[in-house]
């Protein structure tokens, strides 16, 4: 094995891309802020903070469903993915920021800074307000003070667990050897525990802070459709991370059948997605109760073109490229499709945000989206290649590690 | 007449057995199947077989499944005698075609599971009734083997190689013989 390749460097390339894509991406962010104004008075700035919001929620989600991902490695006692577990680790490491620019808006909401949640609005319990809504009214007991309690535990149980699986693996590597492979179990329950709080945390998560824009409408797949979302998110993002570092001559010891596996992942939770959206649109439009319909119904009539192309990209698009073996095996290919389906799965972040904000005001995909989505990008690789320099990218005592190099389907 | 001699090569491991078929066919000697306790990784591309076709075969039955589900719910529910169910007449397939993806769903899955089932089962000859073609019963607990068919010349040449890479018996099970196609 080439040791001195054990150690990533971080290249001067990339980081010269990050810091420009961040830079346009501010650039952007600046001029949608100053141009996103339109003659409705109960309208401010809505387009330009939905996509800061989809921006930040779809790279903390990566970085989340990265965390989710290796719990359940841990907690399946998972052998095929301890020589990607560097990989996986360091885009879980974003998750500190994505979930502080997520505290930002939600701290910026309260102040009445941003409009994206109805709920927030001043007197909208308040019969005598203008604002007031008697529906949302009804619901305000789960809403104001007990939201906030439970974004803050998510907020704090999430990075704690990270940080936490982080601390061990890292604490391993110190030892010669880990004779009863002290830190490994010590990962496993906490994986597990993980698992745990990460079933209830994902859906309420959703609930409260995405399926709330939308404050009069529920569901309550919405959750699970979420979280299938920000999984295959986080798997595409390290597959192509896994590329990427095997190009520039890293992780020679990630055998190709690991990729293939991750490739797998990837088709398989395309389906999961397709699976959940579909269910939710299926009951909804079956049942065509009007409280109900009212979502759909938003979407068909200004977001058309960006619902097909979703479900386009995100469906049929994997289904028919990564169903064959070669597909899974060839490198570009991967990358490839994967490109795509994280933009699709982007898109279906704005297609979940902007009916709730900006409603008929939509005018189509502009620069703003891509803007706010490079700004957040940029950042994000920042972040992740930063974090991947800090430790070797091969574990050193795991039980597991000699099955891995050996990992052969 | 051609005459083949069956021969046995008992393992008690599978990383020796391994070793031992990489070599073997490294010296160009056919290795006729490999019988073991578990499914070892990376014995196929090993032994040479040629990539299984089955996934051919579950696409097929898949498409198959697709085709059935969507002319039987388009006869039953629109051709034959269209129905209304919740406001939702059906006059037209694509009109209501949320309603029938779950069905056409789990008709391709059905299809294309019991269709890899069955053809597995029937390639196989795994009928009822059927007699087991193991030739060692001793593979079905911890023995691993290499079963060969080979003329006389390449027998001497395998035997020699089994016992470098620390065969544990070599089994002479006779002579098969071969008529020639001509």
């Amino acid at each position: 094995m080439n040791t001195d390749k054990l150690n990533f460097t971080f290249p001067s390339k990339a980081k010269m891309a990050s810091f420009i894509l961040m830079a346009i991406g501010l650039v952007c962010i600046i001029a949608m802020f100053m141009m996103d104004h339109n003659e409705d008075p109960e309208y401010h700035n809505n387009r330009a903070w939905s996509n800061i919001f989809a921006g930040s929620f779809f790279f903390m989600a990566i970085a989340l469903a990265a965390a989710f991902f290796l719990g359940l490695q841990y907690a399946a006692e998972a052998a095929w993915a301890t020589s990607i577990k560097r990989v996986i680790e360091a885009v879980t490491m974003y998750l500190p920021w994505g979930l502080s620019f997520m505290m930002l808006i939600f701290i910026l909401a309260q102040m009445h800074i941003t409009h994206i949640y109805h709920w927030m609005s001043e007197g909208i319990a308040d019969p005598t307000s203008h604002h007031y809504d008697k529906i949302i009214a009804g619901k305000i007991g789960y809403f104001g003070t007990f939201w906030w309690i439970r974004t803050v535990l998510y907020v704090v149980g999430w990075v704690w667990f990270t940080m936490k699986l982080r601390k061990n693996s890292l604490a391993a590597d110190k030892l010669d050897i880990d004779v009863n492979n002290s830190y490994h179990w010590k990962n496993v329950k906490l994986g597990a525990w993980f698992m745990v709080v990460f079933a209830v945390t994902s859906s309420t998560s959703a609930w409260d802070w995405v399926m709330s824009i939308d404050t009069h409408w529920f569901s309550t797949l919405f959750g699970w459709y979420i979280f299938s979302g920000m999984w295959i998110s986080a798997l595409v993002t390290i597959t192509m991370l896994i590329v990427w570092l095997k190009k520039l001559g890293y992780l020679e010891f990630v055998t190709e059948s690991t990729v293939h596996d991750m490739g797998k992942w990837m088709f398989a939770i395309s389906f999961l997605w397709t699976y959940l959206y579909f269910s939710q649109f299926m009951l909804i439009w079956y049942s065509n109760i009007p409280e109900e319909v009212i979502y759909f119904q938003t979407r068909w009539e200004s977001y058309k073109a960006l619902m097909w192309t979703v479900l386009f990209v995100n469906f049929a698009f994997p289904m028919v490229m990564l169903m064959s073996r070669d597909s899974k095996r060839n490198f570009f290919f991967l990358v490839f499709v994967g490109g795509i389906i994280l933009m699709g799965h982007y898109l279906d972040v704005i297609m979940i945000v902007m009916p709730g904000t900006v409603g008929h005001h939509w005018t189509g995909l502009s620069w703003m989206e891509f803007g706010t989505f490079f700004f957040f990008l940029g950042l994000f690789i920042y972040v992740v290649l930063n974090a991947l320099t800090k430790a070797p990218l091969l574990v050193k005592n795991h039980p597991y590690l000699q099955e891995s190099l050996h990992h052969s389907i | 007449m051609a005459t083949k001699q069956i021969i046995h090569g008992v393992f008690g491991d599978e990383v020796p057995m391994m070793e031992a078929c990489t070599k073997l066919r490294a010296a160009g000697i056919r290795i006729k199947d490999v019988f073991t306790p578990f499914p070892v990784h990376g014995l196929d591309s090993t032994i040479g077989l040629p990539r299984t076709r089955i996934a051919i075969c579950a696409f097929i039955y898949g498409i198959t499944g697709t085709s059935l589900a969507t002319l039987m719910m388009w006869y039953m529910m629109v051709h034959d005698w269209p129905n209304d169910i919740g406001g939702k007449p059906n006059w037209t397939y694509y009109m209501n075609i949320p309603a029938f993806i779950p069905i056409t769903f789990e008709s391709t899955v059905f299809c294309a599971g019991h269709g890899m089932a069955l053809t597995y089962f029937l390639r196989c000859w795994l009928v009822p009734g059927a007699k087991a073609k193991n030739p060692d019963p001793r593979t079905t607990d911890d023995k691993f083997l290499v079963y060969l068919e080979l003329n006389d010349e390449q027998a001497k040449k395998a035997e020699a190689i089994l016992r470098e890479n620390g065969v544990e018996e070599v089994n002479h099970k006779g002579t098969l013989h071969i008529e020639p196609a001509y």
